[in-house]
């Protein structure tokens, strides 16, 4: 058994039990049970619908703290483009960046720098004709979780490179190392990051043995110390070094505006991402060449752990933009350095079939159908599980009772109700409460 | 009589839930932990075969049976039947009228791919009576 490492989890005393999340999951991973949400580790994506959704904070996101910072004698700051985006009146990402070295990092790397050499693998990689069209982005790890478990013919039109952030964190290292001589293990690489995927992502990739970042904090955790760094600035050092194409990633349509080509599509928000992939396996789209998908609406700006409004952090970031050259890093001529490729490719995890055994999984499926019939089909959620199908899913493999649902239960209490009266009424042959007997 | 037996009405007259039909018998193959590319044969034949249903026809009904070894698909409809069944399976022969081809549709690629796509397709029809397209998937051929 694979173990699962979560960053999305639940606080169970904030939890009521309410039904918002379990009707929001894109993989039907959670259910109620006993007054509380239980999340199937193998099925949930990280995508963070839960967080965004619970009324009562009980849904949160692990990330790491900045404690972890002592653990390491030389630490580097890898901001995502999105950070940019969440500060007022900002006219130059050189605030950001010096912001964070005084916050206690020795370096700042900015992710949008290797966002702008992945653009350039991946246009190289589409022009040498080998991926398979349409290629789907793998920039965002929710959306490749969500094909790994739920779109097993689409798992080769992923594009088989790396993240930024994990070729940010690669070059990151090896300079820092050039210019201390310390040891690789004293080097602490922490990813800024907008949502739980990415912390996941580290712990658990997808692509290689093992991330090269350290840990991820989040945009929400870093936010106050750093405007309060950046409100108080002596000098602003020059580290700005990357372009439009770079900085455009933390946008839906940035990855796909980098290619320089107009057959792409982008698509974001968890929902259209899934109509999308569905149209794909149908052969559906046919004339594109890139689809770009983002689990959050507005793109990685529509993180969870964003503090600002993805579409107010969007507008900065265009203005941000406006005035920094199209791309400041590139590739040096030759092959693309094999450090940016996946070192292995995407496997269906096949999580949400209902056995193993397809004649196993054909007669629950008849007996699903058959009992779905006795729900109301309402959708109501009041039994824990997202919709009646779900439902007679959790009894037919055991999870659940049918008197889980109200309805049923409402009719059973009737007709115990019922058989009640009539035996009421019914011929008593028993001795009656004064002792006489009956005739 | 197979394990699994589906049925299901698609309706002419509403365009927008063209597919419905096709994408439910997706889901349910996955649920069902079926091959993947069988899945997906069965996904794009059926879907085509809706469409025209929805497009020449006025709807009509579909109907599946999942078996471990095959996935049997009978798209049934009372429409005007085609003239001349060989001319409709070359690739590019449409007679699609221009406001459904503005959406994409009707590129008369729908017979041809379903062929493609499947183990077995046979087509009959009657001009005036309707149209009766049976298809076959096996997993683990084509």
């Amino acid at each position: 058994m694979v173990e699962f490492y979560h960053s999305v989890t639940l606080n169970e005393a904030q939890c009521v039990g309410c039904t918002n999340c379990i009707k929001r999951c894109p993989t039907e991973a959670i259910r109620v049970r006993g007054g509380k949400a239980v999340i199937a580790p193998e099925r949930c994506i990280d995508c963070g619908e839960c967080i965004r959704i619970c009324p009562h904070h009980a849904k949160r996101a692990r990330f790491t703290s900045l404690e972890r910072l002592k653990d390491f004698k030389y630490n580097i700051a890898l901001p995502a483009p999105t950070l940019y985006g969440q500060f007022n009146n900002l006219d130059d990402i050189d605030y950001v960046l010096t912001g964070l070295k005084e916050m206690g990092f020795h370096k700042v790397f900015e992710v949008s720098r290797a966002a702008e050499l992945v653009s350039e693998a991946t246009r190289k990689l589409m022009d040498a004709g080998k991926l398979k069209r349409p290629v789907i982005s793998s920039a965002c790890p929710a959306v490749v979780r969500l094909i790994r478990v739920r779109f097993p013919d689409l798992v080769d039109n992923v594009l088989p490179l790396k993240s930024p952030m994990e070729t940010a964190a690669t070059m990151a290292k090896r300079e820092a190392q050039e210019e201390t001589g310390l040891p690789l293990e004293d080097i602490g690489c922490f990813f800024i990051t907008p949502c739980p995927a990415k912390v996941t992502d580290i712990k658990a990739p997808i692509g290689m043995e093992k991330s090269m970042v350290d840990g991820a904090l989040a945009i929400s955790d870093v936010f106050p110390m750093l405007s309060h760094k950046m409100d108080h600035l002596e000098a602003i050092e020059p580290i700005a070094n990357s372009g439009i194409i770079g900085v455009g990633w933390a946008t839906s349509g940035g990855e796909s505006a980098a290619l320089l080509n107009e057959k792409y599509l982008a698509a974001d928000g968890i929902e259209n991402v899934i109509r999308v992939l569905e149209e794909i396996e149908d052969e559906r789209i046919g004339e594109l060449d890139f689809i770009e998908l983002n689990a959050c609406a507005g793109g990685c700006v529509g993180g969870v752990l964003c503090v600002e409004n993805p579409y107010v952090a969007k507008a900065r970031i265009q203005r941000l933009r406006k005035y920094l050259p199209v791309s400041q890093n590139h590739l040096q001529g030759g092959p693309i350095p094999s450090l940016m490729e996946w070192e292995s490719g995407l496997e269906f995890s096949n999580v949400m079939s209902l056995s193993a055994d397809l004649q196993e999984a054909m007669m629950m499926m008849m007996q699903i159908d058959e009992i779905e019939q006795e729900f109301p089909g309402l959708d109501c959620g009041a039994c824990g599980s997202p919709t009646c199908r779900a439902f007679a899913e959790d009894v037919v493999k055991g999870g659940s009772r049918k008197t889980d649902c109200v309805f049923v239960y409402r009719k059973q209490l009737q007709q115990v109700a019922s058989t009640l009266s009539a035996l009421e009424s019914a011929p008593c042959v028993l001795p009656q409460e004064d002792g006489q007997e009956k005739n | 009589m197979s394990m699994l037996h589906l049925h299901y009405d698609v309706p002419g007259d509403d365009f927008t839930r063209a597919g419905e039909a096709s994408g439910d018998v997706k889901h349910k193959l996955k649920r069902l932990g079926y091959e993947p590319d069988a899945i997906r044969r069965v996904a794009i034949a059926m879907y085509e075969g809706e469409i025209n249903m929805v497009i020449h026809a006025g709807g009509g009904e579909a109907t599946v049976d999942i078996d471990p070894d095959k996935v049997d698909i009978v798209l049934q409809d009372h429409g005007p039947g085609i003239a001349d069944v060989s001319k409709a399976m070359q690739a590019g022969w449409s007679t699609a009228p221009d406001n459904v081809r503005s959406l994409g549709f009707g590129a008369g690629m729908g017979l041809p791919n379903m062929k493609k796509y499947t183990d077995l397709m046979e087509i009959e029809s009657q001009v005036g009576v309707g149209t009766t397209v049976h298809m076959v998937v096996n997993p683990g051929k084509k």
